[in-house]
Parts: C-alpha cells; sequence; structure tokens
C-alpha cells in the first residue's frame, strides 16, 4: 500500500503565538528573541512584517533592530508555546497515531491507514489546517507526499496555511527544479561541496550516480541520493515511541563569560546534578563523560574520560568533567558556554564489576543521598536544597533539567 | 509600509469601528452527571450578575478579537448569543474597548 505521510509545520510558532494574544501588535513587525540579560539573545521566529524588513531566525536581537528600529521585541513564554504545540498534537491524533515530533512545531504524521475514514491525505491535510486555525488561532502549513522527505519540503513550499501535494506522478516538477539546499540535511558545507561538481539543484543530484556521490560526500552521498530520487522508507514513529537513549547531557550559555576554574566548577556542578537527575529519572548509569567548552569567539571543542564505574552520582560526574578540563583548558580567553554528556549508559540495576579495594560502599552511600535529595526536591522545588558551592555566585546558579525543556532532535534515531 | 488593522481585531458596526478586549470574568458553573462543566452566570466588570438563559453548545476554538484559547461556550445571555471562554481555568469574554455594557 502507497503511504501517506503529512508534514505539519507549525507557520513563525513562537510569533504566532504571541501575535494571537496580543491583537494590539498583529499589524506590527514582531519577533520573540532570547533574553539579552542571560546572553541568548537571538531572534527564535518572527511574524510575516518583521520578515518583511529582512529579519532572519538565528540573526542577533541587536542586528534585527538595525533593520527595524520599531521591532517589537518579546521574551519567549515556552510553557504557553509547549500547551499550544500540545493542542495541536491533540488534532492530529484524531487522524493517526504515528506521530512524530521533529522539534516542537513540527511533526511528521502516517495518515495511510486513515484514508477509508477521513479521504485522501490531501483532503485530510486540508481538514487539519482549517481545525487548528479554527481551534488555536494559529496557522500550519502542509505538505503530503509518500514519505517524509518530500512531505517536509512540500511543507516549506508553500507558507503560511497552506497544503502541498507531492506525489509520484508530480515530483521531478515540483521537487527537482528545487536548490539542493532545500533537501534535509544538506547543510552549508554540503552545498558547498555539491556545487563544486555543478551539483546545484535537486534533480541533478538525482541524476548524479550514487557512487560519485559517495567519492564527494562518504556515506552521506548515498543517503542525499534516496532523499532526491523519493526512495526513503524511513517510517513515522508512534506518538509515545522513546528511541533508545544513547547520551544525556546539558548545557548552558552563562549568564556571564567564566573567567576562572572557580566559575566553571560551580558551572559544571549545576550541569552535573541536571544530567545525574535526568539519568536517575531513566534509570540509567554511565561510563563516559564528555565536556564541550565554547570560549567567548565561539571556538567550540569536546573532550571526554571515563569514569571509573558507571554512575548517576552528581558529584562525581562533576569531578570527572573538571579532572578533564583541567587538563585541556590553560585560560587563554574566557568561557562563553559549557556543557556535559554522559554516553556509555547501561540499566541502574545492572550487574557490575565491583572493585576489591576502592570504596564501594561510598558509592552507594553517595546514591542513596542523591536519590533523598530528589525526593526533596520533587515535594518541596529545585532550589529547596542547594550545595554550598552554588551559594557563592548565584547569577551562575540554574535548573536546566526543567527550565531547558525543548530539546533538539534528528532526522536519524 | 502602511499595514491596516485586521479584521480579527476590530469590529465593524454601523460603520464605526470597534476595538475589542479580554474581559475576565467571575462565573458560577456545575458538574452535570455526565462530568460536563456548564456554566450558569457570570459577573461582568460592572459589577453586575448576568444569568446565562442557554448554552447551545461548545467547541475548542480561539479568540482572535481579543486574543486567547480555550473551551468556546455559546451561551444566550438577555436574549443575545455570545461566547464565553475557558481557558486554563480561567474564563474570559470579548468585550467592547472603551464601554461597560454586557457581551460581545
Amino acid at each position: 500500500m502507497e503511504r501517506v505521510i503529512l508534514h505539519c509545520d507549525l507557520n513563525s510558532f513562537y510569533a504566532s503565538v504571541e501575535c494571537l494574544y496580543r491583537p494590539e501588535i498583529r499589524h506590527l513587525p514582531v519577533a520573540v528573541c532570547g533574553r539579552a540579560d542571560l546572553r541568548h539573545g537571538i531572534v527564535l521566529a518572527k511574524n510575516p512584517v518583521a520578515k518583511q524588513f529582512g529579519i532572519k531566525t538565528g540573526e542577533v536581537t541587536w542586528q534585527a533592530k538595525l533593520k527595524c528600529p520599531r521591532l517589537i521585541v518579546i521574551n519567549p513564554n515556552y510553557p504557553l508555546y509547549l500547551r499550544f504545540a500540545k493542542e495541536a498534537r491533540e488534532i492530529y491524533a484524531c487522524y493517526t497515531d504515528q506521530i512524530e515530533s521533529f522539534g516542537i512545531d513540527e511533526c511528521w504524521l502516517d495518515i495511510s491507514g486513515s484514508a477509508s475514514l477521513f479521504g485522501s491525505g490531501e483532503k485530510i491535510a486540508h481538514e487539519i489546517k482549517e481545525r487548528v486555525k479554527k481551534e488555536l488561532g494559529i496557522t500550519v502549513s502542509i505538505g503530503a507526499s509518500y514519505n517524509k522527505i518530500f512531505s517536509k519540503l512540500g511543507s516549506d513550499l508553500k507558507k503560511p496555511d497552506a497544503v502541498t501535494v507531492i506525489t509520484r506522478e508530480n515530483y521531478q516538477q515540483v521537487v527537482w527544479p528545487l536548490p539542493v539546499e532545500d533537501l534535509l540535511y544538506v547543510g552549508r558545507a554540503t552545498q558547498r561541496k555539491l556545487k563544486n561538481h555543478s551539483i546545484s539543484t535537486i534533480g541533478k543530484l538525482a541524476a548524479t550516480p550514487p557512487d560519485g556521490l559517495r567519492k564527494i560526500l562518504g556515506k552521506w552521498g548515498e543517503t542525499l541520493w534516496v532523499f532526491a530520487n523519493g526512495l526513503d522508507k524511513t517510517p513515522v514513529m508512534k506518538m509515545d515511541y522513546q528511541s533508545g537513549i544513547k547520551g544525556i547531557g546539558n548545557s548552558i550559555t552563562t549568564p556571564r563569560d567564566l573567567k576562572n576554574a572557580e566559575d566553571v566548577k560551580i558551572t559544571f556542578y549545576v550541569l552535573a546534578e541536571s544530567v545525574a537527575k535526568r539519568l536517575r529519572e531513566h534509570h540509567l548509569k554511565g561510563k563516559t563523560v564528555q565536556i564541550q567548552v565554547r570560549d567567548q569567539d565561539l571556538f567550540f571543542f569536546e573532550r571526554q574520560a571515563q569514569l571509573s564505574a558507571a554512575s548517576y552520582v552528581s558529584g562525581m560526574i562533576a569531578k570527572k568533567a573538571m579532572d578533564i578540563f583541567a587538563a585541556n583548558w590553560h585560560w587563554t580567553k574566557s568561557i562563553r558556554s559549557l556543557g556535559i554528556r554522559v554516553t556509555d549508559l547501561l540499566a541502574a540495576d545492572s550487574c557490575l564489576q565491583l572493585s576489591l579495594f576502592a570504596g564501594d560502599n561510598q558509592q552507594h552511600k553517595l546514591e542513596a543521598l542523591e536519590k533523598s535529595l530528589d525526593e526533596i526536591r520533587r515535594r518541596y522545588g529545585h532550589y529547596a536544597v542547594q550545595r554550598a558551592l552554588l551559594l557563592k555566585e548565584r547569577a551562575l546558579n540554574a535548573n536546566p533539567a526543567e527550565e531547558n525543556v525543548i530539546h533538539p532532535v534528528s532526522f536519524f534515531r | 509600509m502602511i499595514i491596516e488593522w485586521s479584521d480579527d481585531v476590530l469590529c465593524y458596526k454601523k460603520g464605526m469601528v470597534i476595538k475589542m478586549k479580554k474581559v475576565f470574568v467571575d462565573v458560577t458553573a456545575f458538574f452535570t452527571k455526565e462530568g460536563k462543566l456548564m456554566p450558569v452566570s457570570f459577573i461582568w466588570e460592572d459589577g453586575v450578575i448576568y444569568e446565562i438563559e442557554k448554552v447551545y453548545g461548545w467547541v475548542k476554538a480561539a479568540s482572535l478579537k481579543v486574543g486567547g484559547q480555550g473551551i468556546r461556550y455559546k451561551c444566550r445571555v438577555k436574549g443575545k448569543e455570545v461566547y464565553l471562554f475557558l481557558e486554563e481555568g480561567r474564563w474570559f469574554m470579548e468585550g467592547k474597548q472603551g464601554k461597560s455594557g454586557s457581551g460581545s
């Protein structure tokens, strides 16, 4: 049976929700920007009026204001956006249980089995579009096709409040003339490599033999060739599907540059507490600790090392992160952002090789202590109990486990 | 660039343009045996209590006029049809800017 896949993209999502709630600014240029005082000051979303001024998502707020001095800048209200995203998914769930989120504002829906109940893919797409407009007061653009790649392309073709259908009959006319960078996972580097070989459109990419692409791009070349020819068979995951977790991490752009080891230590403890808490929630322990460091000039590097035994104890993760950091950083510059990720995960209750000499008893005590802290925080809030270290510099304290609620996702899971 | 106010924001009546505002109201409501929530009366911003004569039905809907989203009850109040919205536990109505009469 031919698959019918919709890709629903909520248009200028954050800005649309803000404009819904503030009718008085709907006709003015509006951008939702991260908080400049926390140094998250980039444009996260803009309304169509702001777009006419050439404002782009991802640019720094002050640059956007240069283009449009009367730009209305709004700080994000994530709980509200999460509520709208959930409401949108409830509408999608009337048509299928195969709903795969791709970020907060995009979803794939596999409605192959719903056609006999609700009609063709195009009919269902129009129905969803109208329902979102009426029930949520925002617009959605939908691509309908027989694979995930073309349906995503379709949702980008006509915006806002539109449906684009790409079939086996019309894809060569609709998709192939498009520039190659419109294809999912063709970023700037890939685009440059392809252009060097005169591959500027998706059609040209599709017509290039996969062996040739492999020489240019490695195994990615073949994947992109499959995408361009509409041969992608990746399924749409079920709504409650949880992919196998390969690592748990958090990163933070700190409110001010980190200038010494003490600042870094505080930040690593904040991050390690969040990562350890999330590990415990998933009943996992990790053996490898990775750190990510970005300096004030946005230079970025990652390093990793192993713990002596798999753990979900924040103190051990933070200490290992500090060891890695001390061995690799020489303070020529200040630091803008830090991250910790724990990988090599295994179930928390799996059998472990114990050491004859190291203080395993100590490890059990620490685990019990951290679980007690979780319980206190569950009942009385995250800040009810704190490490003394974090009281030294309150500006650097944070609760990423609960405050960073929107996580990036990958197509390949 | 000149941008007109959109029709969503404004109501046109007898050639006059009327701005709308969001009016939060106190509502008396009861739960039916089936577990449905039914509004009975509300207190408008001027303190007057208005009885809801009839609830025609309810749907999930957005209010583009005043900005909000929730469950929209279509009600009859003093013979007029009005909308009463329930959003995240709070009730609101669409009121006329600068006026304190009932309903939309």
